[in-house]
């Protein structure tokens, strides 16, 4: 029998782009078949073997009562449990529900009551032990495979946590913050999709999250002397990361002071 | 276990090789199929709620996250309905620089559909993996073309899964001149890869199976509708402009799903995608695939949902050609995007999503904030001619045991490239015979 690792993704409340970031390793694809036993991933295979598994990789948040069961579950097979992508890590774009002030079913549904939905949409590791946490909204193919390869070794993935400024001083990006006074969430941003949005002359937007040091009372002051408004700013913060504790505490002390 | 009295659920709790959560159950008795069900059970998201209050220029990027397969459809439809809105076209440049960032979706999309997803069903594979185990050069060739899509999403968009340049009006940057022209050789190798794609699918073994469907499709009378097109068409006559099809469009939510179930008023139930984009519009594919469509044995129209693998096929033909033309013709827009104003209005926008027809709809506020959202995805108009294709399939497979039934039955799902993702995804199988 094979001695190869055993691999499974499982999907939660998402859109699909991160376990496809898996599929988009085209060159890697059958060789990382080979490295691995794919045990069980739906999207792209309708065999499937029963755990235990070596490594799981989650994406989506739970957001359903049968989800919340499931990812206990999951957990209880997985030797590792890996998270990817800003819905796994954070709760995603459906996490503005938590947010909201009215209730969001029956916007959307005739019939509410035939819809399981919990009120929040919560991270992974607010229900289950995780190995590690990969972020994005989408996740970066390159950090993937790094994480995969780190899996396999046994080591730690060597993903930086510092922000989108330092990429873009990387590439020679001149900063549309500072330049311009276009309104960027680089400098509280952790880096990962090589500063693509000041590449395009925009602003980021926080779509990998915050980095692991972050002054928001800072940025957000100086977004708002650029003439942005609280609402504006709050929402900047409150899109694909609403979740993170970091831009959850930006958007409330905002929201604080627009009331005041 | 009676089998012989022709009593049987075939039942598959979470279907694969399919993006999103959903299942299905087809009952038979006394010899008859006589309930199907697609049940759609994707956790929803709620976007059209989320929506609400959030700036119209957010739109875009907001609804781009339903669907990491197809997010430049989400982002078009998006743009599309908020320029209806504001009153404003595009001009052509940026209007052919939409088009080759969604040809890059439609190749990527294609190739992950036909090689990934629906060809190992035609082998009696698990997946591409033991595909790729019988024949490597085929599953190469399908991940090179994906690679191509998702080069052309990266040069064009930034990045391949939700792309960040896209914006109301255009582009936040014009991707140069030199970088549009490096991608002349790859699309060359593409354009040669999907026809010899095209060829290969065209082999395989068809069940003799056709539907009587209600096809429908946006038409545009200068190319084969994708970004955009003037008016929607039907197999029965329908001809409406995109303002008028969405008020034509009833959704139904019904107990097991969380997808909502369309309907043409009128009319009743329809189907999109490559059937009926190939049905409605395949006059005006590039000549290069109208004769490997020709080559392939298609006619000018196509009602076997098996054979959707070749029409699939032959728009990936014409994708790559479409593309190669816009590269030839690269002219950077200058600007990258037109203003695109908000007061409160209304606007609709409509386009063609690998997978189908998507809409969208949006009420702004005189504040620039959207008040109201709809948004119609592919398969959730597809829903109810998906269900008619189960009923047909299960019942002229009925004489086959359980394993090879629930396998005809799958692949009746996956032939429409469901995204149940979507739609509100997840496919596994047991069979309950009683």
């Amino acid at each position: 029998m094979s001695v190869r690792p055993t691999l499974a993704v499982w999907k939660f409340a998402s859109c699909d782009g991160c376990q496809l970031s898996l599929l988009d390793c085209e060159d890697e694809l059958l060789a990382l078949a080979g490295a691995v036993q794919i045990s069980h991933f739906p999207e792209m295979s309708s065999a499937s073997v029963d755990g235990p598994y070596d490594l799981s990789l989650v994406e989506g948040s739970i957001t359903t009562a049968a989800d919340l069961a499931r990812i206990h579950q999951v957990r209880a097979k997985s030797r590792r449990l890996v998270t990817i992508g800003a819905c796994a890590t954070a709760g995603g774009i459906q996490a503005l529900r938590n947010y909201a002030v009215d209730d969001y079913p029956p916007v959307v549904y005739a019939h509410p009551e035939y819809v399981d939905s919990l009120e929040t949409s919560t991270p992974i590791a607010a229900h289950v032990a995780v190995d590690y946490e990969l972020q994005g909204c989408p996740i970066d193919r390159r950090q993937l495979l790094e994480v995969l390869a780190a899996e396999l070794a046994g080591r730690r993935p060597v993903i930086a946590g510092h922000s989108v400024c330092i990429e873009c001083k990387q590439r020679s990006t001149v900063c549309v913050l500072v330049a311009r006074g276009t309104p960027c969430l680089g400098p509280v941003t952790r880096a990962g999709c090589g500063a693509l949005c000041p590449s395009v002359d925009r602003g980021c937007f926080g779509c990998f999250g915050p980095a692991d040091t972050h002054n928001t009372g800072s940025l957000s002051g100086r977004l708002l002397e650029l003439g942005a408004t609280r609402a504006d700013t709050e929402r900047f913060f409150r899109t694909f990361y609403a979740g993170a504790v970091a831009f959850e505490a930006a958007a409330e002390s905002l929201g604080r002071e627009e009331e005041r | 276990m009676s089998h012989g009295r022709g009593e049987r659920t075939i039942s598959v709790q979470g279907l694969s090789r399919v993006e999103g959560e959903g299942s299905l159950r087809v009952e038979v008795h006394d010899g008859r199929v006589e309930d199907v069900a697609l049940e759609i059970f994707e956790p929803p998201r709620y976007f059209e709620a989320l929506l609400r209050g959030r700036r119209h220029s957010e739109a875009p990027e907001i609804t781009a996250r339903i669907c990491g397969i197809c997010p430049v459809a989400y982002q078009m439809s998006a743009c599309a309905a908020l320029e209806d809105a504001a009153g404003v076209e595009v001009g052509p440049s940026i209007r052919a620089l939409r088009r080759l960032l969604y040809c890059g979706e439609w190749i990527q999309s294609h190739s992950l559909h036909v090689y990934l997803l629906h060809a190992p069903d035609f082998f009696g594979y698990h997946d591409a993996v033991e595909l790729a185990e019988h024949d490597r050069g085929a599953v190469e060739r399908g991940l090179k073309l994906k690679r191509t899509g998702n080069l052309l999403m990266e040069t064009v968009g930034g990045r391949a899964v939700h792309p960040v340049n896209v914006r109301l009006g255009g582009f936040y940057r014009a991707p140069s001149y030199e970088a549009v022209a490096a991608l002349t050789e790859p699309l060359s190798r593409a354009r040669e890869a999907a026809l010899a794609t095209v060829v290969w699918v065209s082999g395989f073994d068809f069940p003799d199976l056709e539907g009587d469907y209600r096809f429908v499709a946006l038409h545009d009378p200068g190319a084969y509708a994708i970004e955009g097109g003037s008016t929607i068409l039907s197999s029965d006559g329908l001809d409406v402009s995109p303002a008028r099809f969405e008020e034509l469009v009833d959704e139904e939510h019904v107990m097991r799903s969380t997808a909502l179930q369309a309907r043409l008023r009128g009319r009743g139930h329809y189907l999109t995608g490559p059937l009926a984009r190939y049905a409605l519009n395949g006059a005006q594919l590039p000549a290069i695939a109208r004769e490997a469509a020709s080559a392939a044995g298609l006619r000018a129209v196509c009602a076997n949902p098996f054979r959707s693998i070749v029409v699939r096929s032959v728009e990936l033909v014409a994708a790559c050609d479409e593309a190669l033309r816009l590269v030839a013709e690269y002219e950077p827009p200058r600007p990258p995007a037109i203003e695109v104003g908000a007061t409160a209005s209304v606007g609709v926008g409509v386009t063609e999503a690998p997978r189908g027809l998507l809409l969208q709809r949006y009420e702004v506020g005189d504040d620039g904030l959207i008040s109201r959202a709809r948004i119609v995805p592919p398969t959730s108009q597809n829903q109810l001619s998906i269900e008619d294709d189960l009923r047909r399939t299960a019942s002229a497979a009925l004489a086959e045991p359980d394993a090879e039934l629930t396998a005809r039955c799958e692949q009746a799902i996956r032939n429409h490239d469901p995204c149940i993702s979507c739609a509100a995804h997840f496919l596994d199988v047991t069979v309950e015979r009683r």
